[in-house]
């Protein structure tokens, strides 16, 4: 099927180009339509109930979960339901039962999400440097690491990080291995055995569901060895008036009423995405195009992301007229402060974000834009 | 053609007004954690009226623009009359309208100066 086919199953394509991906996706009809169902037709809380309704919704919760699992490669137990990447990420961290001193390795490319939980724990940090986009870890990762915690793809420079190359170097060493993946997604076909990871995170809004809902994929012995993190009721199998007992993987890690609606959707976006073919060169394109403007600094491409300046403008006044102009791009530091303001050394970084759904039009739109930006601040002298 | 970007308001950005520093007044600095702008004021006040004012920043033409046009409103304004300064004035100031996310780069210099007062 042709790319124009899909486009129709989001409304919102219809009014703007949307060159935000990579903040959130957008979602297709029949995800919502999912959604509307559960709580049109079977609303019930799951697990618990004996009721026909909590059984309907146990079960779909149960499929996403199915789902989901097969969609990395993961066994069923594997997936814990979060609140998404940042959720998993702080359960993670937080769970592992570190201690002060301990050394864990991250990278300069990191999203803030896989920096202040790390932080919070007082642990010792190393940094893998960015050198030309790309991660230089010879001999950072030592035999006092403990966890090594990285992109699979970063969400400024959209550079594809060589988890698999880095899990045997921090495995040799006896360190773990914890993957961001929330911008690999909607773009790679992700198969957490092959990268030998040792937990995945990722988030249902940027690969086409709901918000809300997110992923933490876990090697099942590790999950099973980890201190709980949210507790209360559904993570438990006993509790007495003098203490409890956890529940099995994955629900000792799923406290409380489950984002049911949001497993549901997620779900169905992984079937999406199984249908539609993810790959397109659009950064390719656009950089091609942004390279004609002389006015205009690239710092990235790759895995649907371009991050630029134009020269003598603050990004967000970039974004703020490209907006007018019915385009929808990123500014800021992309939550990656350490990336944008110490390595690339700006205060505010254009990003445009592709994905399958976006076409040369969106492109042609926002070159159109920058060039209007362009004559704006650059064009007359005031 | 770019409601946003006006002459008035791209003049100030380009040539902003009172740019710079003063020595041994009260100042304050406030940053805007979506753009990255940083602006920082400094009032020098006397008999209760703000004898000079300046400012410094970086940031978007939004933020510095505001952050000029402010500079050019309180200088001469009484304290009591600093005291009673509000976003709407801010906004009154720059004859723009932007979207919730950008309300700060308007305000910034305002949240700076409440710092001082």
């Amino acid at each position: 099927m042709e790319t124009k086919d899909y486009r129709k199953d989001f409304p919102i394509l219809s009014k703007i180009s949307y060159l935000d991906n990579a903040a959130t996706s957008l979602t297709p009809k029949e995800v919502v339509e999912a959604m509307n169902e559960y709580y049109l037709d079977y609303n019930a809380n799951v697990h618990r109930g004996v009721h026909e309704l909590s059984e309907k919704a146990t079960v779909a919760y149960n499929e996403a979960r199915e789902k989901v699992a097969k969609f990395i490669n993961a066994d069923v137990k594997e997936i814990v339901f979060t609140s998404g990447t940042t959720e998993s990420l702080n359960l993670v961290a937080k769970s592992l039962g570190l201690v002060e001193g301990d050394e864990v390795v991250l990278t300069e490319m990191e999203h803030h999400s896989n920096i202040v939980p790390w932080q919070q724990l007082g642990v010792k940090i190393k940094y893998i440097k960015v050198v030309d986009g790309k991660l230089d870890f010879d001999g950072v990762i030592t035999g006092k690491t403990k966890v090594v915690s990285l992109a699979h793809v970063s969400n400024v420079l959209g550079t594809l990080n060589d988890v698999k190359g880095v899990a045997r170097i921090a495995h040799e060493k006896g360190a773990l291995v914890v993957v961001d993946g929330a911008q690999a997604v909607a773009h790679l076909n992700v198969d957490v055995k092959d990268l030998d990871c040792d937990f995945y995170c990722f988030s249902g809004h940027k690969m086409f569901g709901p918000t809300g809902i997110g992923v933490l994929y876990g090697k099942k012995k590790l999950l099973e060895k980890m201190n709980v993190f949210n507790t209360g009721g559904g993570m438990i199998l006993e509790v007495t008036k003098e203490g409890f007992r956890e529940g099995e993987v994955p629900a000792k890690f799923e406290a409380g009423t489950p984002n049911i609606a949001g497993a549901i959707g997620l779900g169905k976006a992984v079937d999406y995405i199984s249908k539609v073919n993810l790959e397109n060169d659009l950064a390719e394109y656009c950089v091609s195009k942004l390279k004609e403007l002389d006015f205009v600094e690239i710092y990235s491409r790759g895995n649907g992301i371009v991050s630029f300046n134009v020269e003598n403008v603050h990004a967000h006044d970039v974004a703020t007229v490209l907006d007018r102009e019915n385009v929808a791009i990123r500014a800021g530091h992309m939550c990656a402060m350490p990336l944008v303001k110490e390595v690339l050394k700006a205060n505010a970084v254009c990003r445009a974000s592709f994905c399958f759904y976006n076409s040369k039009e969106d492109v042609d739109k926002m070159i159109n834009g920058l060039k209007k930006v362009n004559e704006v601040f650059n064009g007359t002298d005031l | 053609m770019e409601q946003i970007y006006r002459e008035n308001l791209m003049d100030h950005f380009k040539n902003p007004r009172n740019f710079g520093k003063i020595d041994n007044c009260f100042s304050k600095k406030e940053v805007n954690p979506l753009c990255g702008d940083e602006v920082e004021i400094f009032v020098l006040f006397e008999d209760d009226k703000v004898k000079d004012v300046k400012f410094l920043g970086s940031g978007c033409a939004i933020s510095l623009a505001s952050a000029s046009m402010f500079t050019e409103k309180i200088k001469g304004m009484s304290l009591e009359e600093v005291k009673k300064l509000e976003s709407k004035d801010m906004f009154d100031l720059l004859g723009i309208k932007v979207g919730v996310n950008r309300i700060r780069c308007v305000t910034l210099p305002l949240k700076a100066l409440e710092g001082i007062c």
